[in-house]
């Protein structure tokens, strides 16, 4: 395959779309698909067809809108139509080329004309399932032009340049990961990608292996390229069906065209990849815990040093990256790192994807630069709170991540600003809570997630969490003290200092964010045995006075 | 050493020829236990001591380390699974839109804790981490279908439904 081929096919596609007056995209992702867009997909083929108008109906990916699916986008107009089913297909089809549904049109400019899409850039505009589709957007000439133009270091250096950092959580820069592992000596060396999107709430992965599959292979070909790779494996959650589908296609496709395989474009260069499920452990969305379960062991994670990148998969160096890291390389090595670094915050490059749900108008993925502020997101793209209820928290980062009170919605999303408020840019979920949120329970329900998931191996971890869960329970039944409060306190630090993994060390965030914002929640609780939202049941105060609150306490909160 | 000959595949039952092809697309690699376990899983919808033991020997992997796998992995289930199986997701996003209340009315229908099949073994009462559908919470999976926005009387529709079959 050389540029001139790929431009080749691309051509005969657009050729072959030039065809139609219309484009029907139906979104087919999990969300529409499970209000039957197929059906409806198939209405529409039916009533093209019997009409006889030159309209073409295309199966895309997540447009991203989940809240008002199933979603219809009607090109080259650009008419969004939302909620539409399978009756409505007539009408549609019928307005092609006049005026459009008023009453279907889905009018969210500010929803969309705010956000900057990379990574999903063709989410909602290619067949996932058509690896010419992507082609046709410019897709692998990043990987032609990095076997046939540039070296592995060049490539690096591109990466490095762009300054993009893991999106999986951890926020590590990329290049200088690339860059250890091609450094590392070994013959064979390994690449992953990190599809075990196990944070609750956070679902941008699913949505990119389903709508663009291609991409993130794409991105593992260049990374194994750069860092002498030959053998990929992707990690997908056994829970996404339609991605695991999506993908075992995608890599079919690849081999067909000759994109993966041996001597890739005839360099001298062979990748292959292959997809492991994963099984339902959080825990292996950590790195070396990953490791261990593509290795066919129980998920527990390692001490590191020595970090994958020296001594990974089966001992040799290994790569491992989330999907949408993955995602953003095949547009860095297009228009180069310095375009890329043009977009975001000082510290945090480019875009980032997140998974805007809970209390909030317009739920779905929302792809916006680093460095927008947290109150643009949720008031601006997200639509705000519904149903007449306020605003009181944001929890990003998942079960490792904090809840933000409306006092901080004006900071910046990057990976520094989030960690110093006691929160964490996490994979990308973002969940907006509104006053029928009791912060206390929030709080307990992520340690029992944390406490479920925790893998055992290490004991702060294991019996920390448990214990966590034992406190904050009494005191959402009203049975807490103000010395419980001291106790987690001090169980958290211990947690957080001496857990193995990064599920342990930052399972007590939720706990610490809550309690340093919500302080009045935990005391409600304990003092008044009273729970604002109304969401604990609290039991009728007994007889007993509750033991008095002393100063000392307070302050070690304060 | 002599070379390894798998052992026989314990009835002939066809879908242990898939299982048995799974192993050996992987070789008999031992690192194919858990991709096996899945067909195993997917193929008999459990996974009973029989099974376990002849995918341990098949693979050589010692029969602990095959059940350690099987019990610490959330997916692989030890008991035949009911006739029907409403899974409710238990995701942060459906947390916060309720599914606690939808877990409860589940329970106090099918008079059984959540993760177990009512007694005449026509529904299995589930509940899961998270399954990505998070704009569409809360959400439940009907035999693996993805319903959302459930409310509590449809949930229970479906189950008087599924109850009277």
């Amino acid at each position: 395959m050389t540029i001139e081929e790929l431009d080749q096919i691309a051509e005969s596609v657009h050729a072959e779309n030039a065809k139609f007056d219309h484009e029907i995209n139906v979104c087919m992702g999990t969300g529409c698909l499970s209000q039957h867009s197929d059906k409806l997909r198939d209405e529409l083929t039916n009533v093209v067809a019997a009409s006889g108008k030159k309209a073409f109906v295309r199966r895309t990916g997540c447009m991203g809108l989940c809240a008002a699916g199933p979603l219809v986008l009607v090109d080259p107009e650009e008419t969004l139509y939302q909620h539409v089913n399978a009756a409505h297909a007539e009408a549609v089809v019928a307005s092609l080329g006049g005026e459009p549904i008023a009453a279907l049109q889905c009018n969210l400019r500010e929803h969309f004309d705010q956000q900057v899409h990379v990574v999903l850039e063709n989410s909602g505009h290619i067949d996932p399932e058509k690896i010419d589709d992507y082609i046709a957007r410019d897709g692998y000439q990043a990987l032609v032009k990095a076997l046939t133009e540039m070296s592995p270091n060049e490539v690096i250096q591109q990466i490095t340049e762009s300054g993009l950092r893991g999106r999986g959580g951890g926020g590590y820069p990329t290049g200088l990961k690339w860059g250890t592992v091609a450094k590392a000596s070994g013959d064979l060396k390994y690449v992953i990608c990190n599809g075990d999107e196990g944070d609750p709430g956070a679902f941008m992965d699913r949505s990119v292996l389903e709508s663009d599959p291609q991409r993130v292979l794409e991105g593992m070909c260049i990374a194994a390229y750069a860092v002498g790779a030959s053998k990929g494996y992707v990690y997908v959650r056994a829970e996404y069906p339609l991605a695991v589908a999506r993908l075992t296609n995608c890599l079919r496709d690849a081999r067909r065209r000759g994109l993966l395989g041996n001597n890739i474009c005839n360099t001298p260069f062979s990748f292959d990849v292959e997809i492991r499920l994963g099984a339902g452990a959080f825990v292996c969305g950590e790195e070396t815990a990953l490791i261990a379960s593509i290795e066919g062991k129980r998920g527990t994670p390692k001490p590191r040093p020595p970090y994958p990148a020296v001594s990974g998969l089966w001992g040799k160096p290994t790569l491992i990256n989330n999907v949408e890291t993955f995602a953003n390389i095949a547009p860095i090595i297009r228009k180069g790192g310095k375009w890329f670094a043009c977009m975001g915050s000082e510290r945090s490059k480019g875009t980032k994807v997140f998974a805007l749900t809970g209390k909030i108008t317009n739920t779905g993925l929302v792809e916006v630069p680093m460095g927008i502020s947290l109150r643009q997101i949720i008031e601006g793209i997200g639509g705000g709170v519904p149903d007449g209820h306020t605003f009181k928290a944001v929890q990003t980062g998942g079960p490792s991540g904090g809840c933000l009170p409306t006092e901080l919605l004006d900071i910046g999303v990057s990976y520094d600003a989030l960690l110093k408020v006691g929160a964490m840019m996490g994979s990308g979920g973002m969940i907006v809570m509104d006053d029928t949120s009791c912060m206390v329970n929030v709080a307990r329900f992520f340690i029992e997630f944390c406490m479920t998931e925790s893998c055992g191996k290490c004991i702060p971890c294991r019996a920390g969490t448990a214990q966590m869960h034992t406190l904050l329970t009494r005191i959402c039944a009203g049975h807490g003290t103000m010395a419980d409060l001291d106790l987690l306190v001090d169980l958290c630090g211990t947690i957080k200092e001496t857990s193995l993994c990064g599920l342990g060390q930052t399972a007590p965030n939720p706990v610490l964010s809550t309690l340093k914002y919500f302080k009045n929640e935990y005391i409600d609780h304990i003092v008044h045995k009273r729970c604002a939202a109304g969401v604990c049941n609290i039991e009728a105060p007994s007889a007993v006075e509750p033991p008095p609150t002393t100063t000392a306490s307070l302050e070690v909160l304060a | 050493m002599p070379a390894f000959t798998p052992p026989p595949l314990p009835s002939d039952d066809k879908r242990w020829k898939i299982v048995n092809g799974t192993m050996r697309k992987n070789g008999f690699a031992r690192h194919a236990l858990i991709e096996t376990l899945h067909t195993v899983q997917s193929s008999f919808g459990y996974l009973d001591d029989d099974s376990i033991r002849f995918v341990a020997r098949s693979l050589r992997v010692p029969l602990s380390q095959a059940y350690g796998v099987v019990t610490f992995y959330h997916h692989f289930s030890l008991k035949p699974p009911g006739k029907h199986t409403m899974t409710i997701c238990t995701g942060t996003a459906c947390y916060i839109k309720g599914t606690d209340k939808l877990v409860a009315a589940a329970e106090k229908r099918l008079g059984i804790p959540q993760g177990q099949t009512t007694k005449d073994g026509q529904i299995s009462l589930m509940t899961a981490r998270c399954v990505g559908a998070c704009g569409r919470a809360p959400v439940v999976l009907t035999d693996g279908e993805l319903q959302g926005q459930m409310t509590g009387e449809q949930m229970l529709d479906q189950l008087e439904r599924w109850a009277v079959e």
